[in-house]
């Protein structure tokens, strides 16, 4: 009965947001109060219902509800609890249930911290949430019901795939669904300031935090991804330019560049429109996303389900839903070239330089995720385009980005003086050059490292340099605004990130190797033995565990066990053992045995040194510490009245903040 | 006229969309075409894996449809396919030819005297060059040539009863009923 309980949550929920999409726009229109009074109660009883249904899905698996198809098809009895959790969002239709709820969850955020708003405007934004939300509960009840029964009941189920078996796969799809359906506030912010008029200038302003905040767990999830995908796939690597990455790598992108083109709109009141296109081009890849995911159209290791109908659905949606924002821009986008003039050498100048890299950036990956597809369309047969192309144009573009990137806190708005731009110049290209000189003793002259190093000083110093000067220059208390201290969290986050990438795809050595029981192999300093396999097993798997000792001058630091796991239904699943460090992680995949008949002799082994790999991923995290830190401004929270008088022109040479 | 490009590029990418969706209806995405078929398969002349003397080529191998299946020892996918060849090996009625691909002929003969021998022959190809002519992914892997020497069908990974069932076997019965 509960299943059905569920079904019927969804269809309330579905005429809830058809109520919160259709009736504030109309009272909006109208003038009409009551019909925009509708907006926060259908809000929150699609929150409610939404909510319900999903609950109704976890205790579905939770009991092992095996009538429940979707339930069947990813659990069984041997399942732990906490991975029955997990396969509510494992295969697609769940994972459609998360995101409608995850928009839930920012639609209440918004109508709660948003009193500040004027009426109209909240009625449009909550409105545009709810077509969206209208159109993705469609698209569960009409062709992805979770609830859908399985007659005969089976006694077991399937299994959850076991690639998402893994603590950091519980956590990364929501986190990553946090991100890219945080978007969809932005939209609904600059949708709503298009149908408004000019009239609104504030809402740039309140869109920030939002796009802040959205931005931030977009990172968090992306990290999480490639986290996961280093520790569970046992490539060794921390990201392939894989579809689906790609999709959420684009709106990672162009929200870096949203960000940036928000704090110009909003100080400067200048790249009004451009910032309008960046909100719906954000939310537009994120549904590009899910569209590329779900519809089949591009293969990967992580589509789901590829179902035409379904494509052809979400294809319908994405037409309404981004061509029919695209054609509004087009009627409707700021026609004047408003805000304050600004000199070629000023802060806003760098910031669209580094946002046309970010938007070409993420066309450039779009391109490269849609050649397989565009190759098919022009008949030229199989292909598809690789590492070797992203890997080429990717750093190519981010270049100007790195090099500005110490620049842009020092530049004043409007027209900056030259002088104090030397002074930076100078120190940073001095200590990047000492660094790099002296890494050039450690790393035998390799490149990449010696330039990983220059780079990453670069930014580092750059970012310090001006946390030092904010350190003499400001009194106390007013030296680092939440708004500013992201901003040095997340450059400082690029210097991070950028030692992970180039020291530890410079540096890394790898080793494909057979051993047999005693064996060892030296990986740099590091001494590896392999102490034989045997059969182990866990709740819902059995496996093959290595044992490999990793010695260094003779004294054991880490007993490792790879292990290479057995499913249920036969899949095969590698856990590659990590010794992690700060400033190397050691890493053992377990590959085939020599003889499939003979598991205590020799086996394949893959064994790789990793230097500073970790602070790839730190380097994201700082990045996303950034984004919340700076989306928490209390600024951003200031009443309608503030909001008012920082509409009005900022003196040019003020000093102000990021 | 400006504001409008990002909508006209934005339809473009909707068309390119609707025409994957209608594609991916007709095509098995996980199909790799082989340039190969339809062509003449390429020249080749290897040794007998049993007795290295005697060569097998194309010239020798033609007036009758026949089946390479590529195998080698450290293959674990062989492995997988192996108990299937032995099965339905005799009763697919071409010559079924072993190519053992980059492997020691010490170690593919212990492997075949362990598990059985599905083939009529095997031929070896230890350097594995003229494996680079065939465009061998990897193993297993398998050619269907016909009387002419034209290669008719590839077949990548290992053989399932099904697939034998439902592309192997129809193709052979027309292949036979154009030999002469």
């Amino acid at each position: 009965m509960t299943p059905e309980l569920g079904q019927l949550a969804l269809i309330l929920a579905m005429l809830l947001a058809l109520a919160q999409g259709v009736l504030p726009l109309i009272g909006a229109w109208r003038g009409n109060r009551a019909l925009m009074a509708v907006a926060r109660p259908a809000a929150a009883g699609q929150a409610v219902f939404v909510a319900l249904a999903f609950g109704l899905l976890v205790w579905a698996f939770l009991t092992f509800d095996f009538s429940v198809q979707y339930v069947a098809d990813n659990s069984n009895l041997a399942l732990p609890w906490y991975y029955r959790i997990a396969a509510v969002w494992g295969a697609h239709e769940g994972s459609m249930l998360l995101w409608v709820m995850i928009l839930n969850v920012w639609t209440v955020a918004l109508a709660a911290f948003s009193r500040q708003l004027p009426e109209e405007f909240l009625a449009r934004v909550l409105g545009v949430l709810g077509i969206v939300a209208v159109g993705f509960l469609a698209f569960i009840v009409f062709t992805s019901n979770p609830f859908a029964r399985l007659l005969p009941m089976p006694p077991d189920g399937g299994d959850l795939n076991p690639v998402l078996q893994d603590p950091g796969m519980t956590f990364h799809p929501p986190v990553l669904y946090m991100g890219y359906v945080g978007f969809s506030v932005a939209f609904a912010f600059s949708i709503a300031a298009l149908l408004g008029g000019a009239l609104e200038q504030g809402w740039v302003r309140w869109a920030r935090p939002w796009t802040n905040a959205a931005w931030g767990f977009l990172t968090c999830g992306i990290v999480a991804g490639s986290w996961w995908a280093y520790a569970e796939l046992g490539w060794g690597g921390w990201w392939f330019w894989d579809p689906v990455e790609n999709a959420s790598f684009m709106p990672w992108l162009v929200g870096v560049a949203l960000i940036h083109a928000q704090a110009v709109t909003e100080k400067r009141g200048s790249l009004r429109a451009w910032t309008i296109l960046l909100s719906i081009f954000a939310f537009s890849l994120s549904l590009l996303g899910t569209f590329l995911v779900r519809s089949g159209v591009l293969t990967s290791v992580h589509a789901f389900a590829s179902d035409p109908r379904r494509g052809l659905y979400i294809l319908a949606f994405l037409a309404i839903v981004i061509g029919g924002s695209l054609l509004l821009y087009a009627l409707r986008a700021p026609k004047v070239a408003g805000g304050k003039a600004f000199a070629p050498l000023s802060r806003e100048t760098v910031i669209v330089i580094a946002n046309l890299m970010f938007t070409v950036a993420a066309a450039m990956v779009l391109l490269g995720t849609l050649f397989p597809l565009i190759g098919d369309a022009l008949h030229l047969g199989k292909i598809s385009v690789g590492p070797p192309y992203f890997g080429f144009l990717f750093p190519l573009l981010m270049l100007p980005v790195v090099l500005l990137l110490p620049f842009g806190p020092f530049l004043r708005w409007g027209k900056s003086e030259a002088a104090p731009l030397k002074s930076v110049l100078l120190r940073v290209t001095i200590a990047a050059v000492a660094c790099a000189i002296v890494a050039a003793f450690f790393v035998d002259g390799q490149a990449k490292a010696i330039a990983g190093v220059a780079a990453a000083v670069w930014c580092g110093v750059g970012t310090l340099l001006y946390v030092y000067k904010r350190w003499r220059e400001m009194p106390r208390g007013r030296r680092y605004p939440a708004e500013m201290a992201g901003m040095l969290l997340a450059h400082f986050g690029v210097g991070v990130f950028l030692v992970g990438v180039l020291l530890s795809e410079s540096l890394s050595v790898t080793r494909d190797v057979r051993m047999a029981p005693g064996d060892t192999q030296t990986v740099g300093a590091y001494t590896f033995r392999f102490d034989g396999v045997h059969a182990t097993r866990g709740p819902n798997w059995h496996a093959e565990q290595g044992t490999v000792t990793v010695l260094r001058d003779g004294k054991t630091i880490d007993v490792m066990h790879p292990q290479k796991r057995t499913y249920p239904r036969g899949q095969v699943q590698t856990e590659s053992a990590i010794d992690p460090g700060v400033t190397r992680d050691l890493y053992v995949a377990l590959g085939e045995p020599m003889d499939p008949n003979k598991l205590e002799g020799a086996w394949a082994l893959r064994l790789y040194a990793k230097p500073f790999v970790r602070w790839i991923w730190a380097g994201g995290l700082f990045m996303m510490l950034g984004g919340f830190v700076a989306g928490a401004d209390k600024r951003f929270r200031a009443r309608r009245a503030a909001a008012k008088v920082a509409a009005e022109p900022v003196l040019p040479a003020k000093e102000s903040r990021a | 006229m400006s504001r409008s490009l990002p909508l006209i590029g934005f339809l473009l990418l909707v068309g390119l969309f609707g025409f994957g969706i209608w594609w991916n209806t007709r095509h098995d995405p996980r199909e790799v075409p082989s340039p190969l078929i339809g062509k003449p398969a390429p020249e080749f002349s290897l040794p007998l894996l049993d007795d290295p003397g005697k060569t097998v080529s194309k010239t020798s191998m033609l007036g009758k449809p026949y089946l390479v299946n590529v195998f080698a020892s450290w293959c674990i996918a062989c492995g997988e396919e192996h108990p299937v060849l032995m099965a339905e090996g005799r009763t697919l009625g071409v010559p079924l030819v072993g190519y053992d691909y980059k492997d020691a002929p010490e170690d593919a003969k212990a492997w075949l005297a362990r598990h059985g021998n599905p083939y009529d022959m095997v031929i070896a190809d230890q350097p594995g060059r003229t494996a680079i002519d065939f465009g061998v992914y990897g193993a297993p892997e398998s050619f269907l040539i016909d009387a002419k020497g034209t290669i008719r069908y590839k077949h990548i990974g290992p053989f399932t009863p099904e697939v034998i069932e439902r592309e192997l076997k129809p193709l052979i019965a027309q292949l036979k009923q154009e030999a002469p």
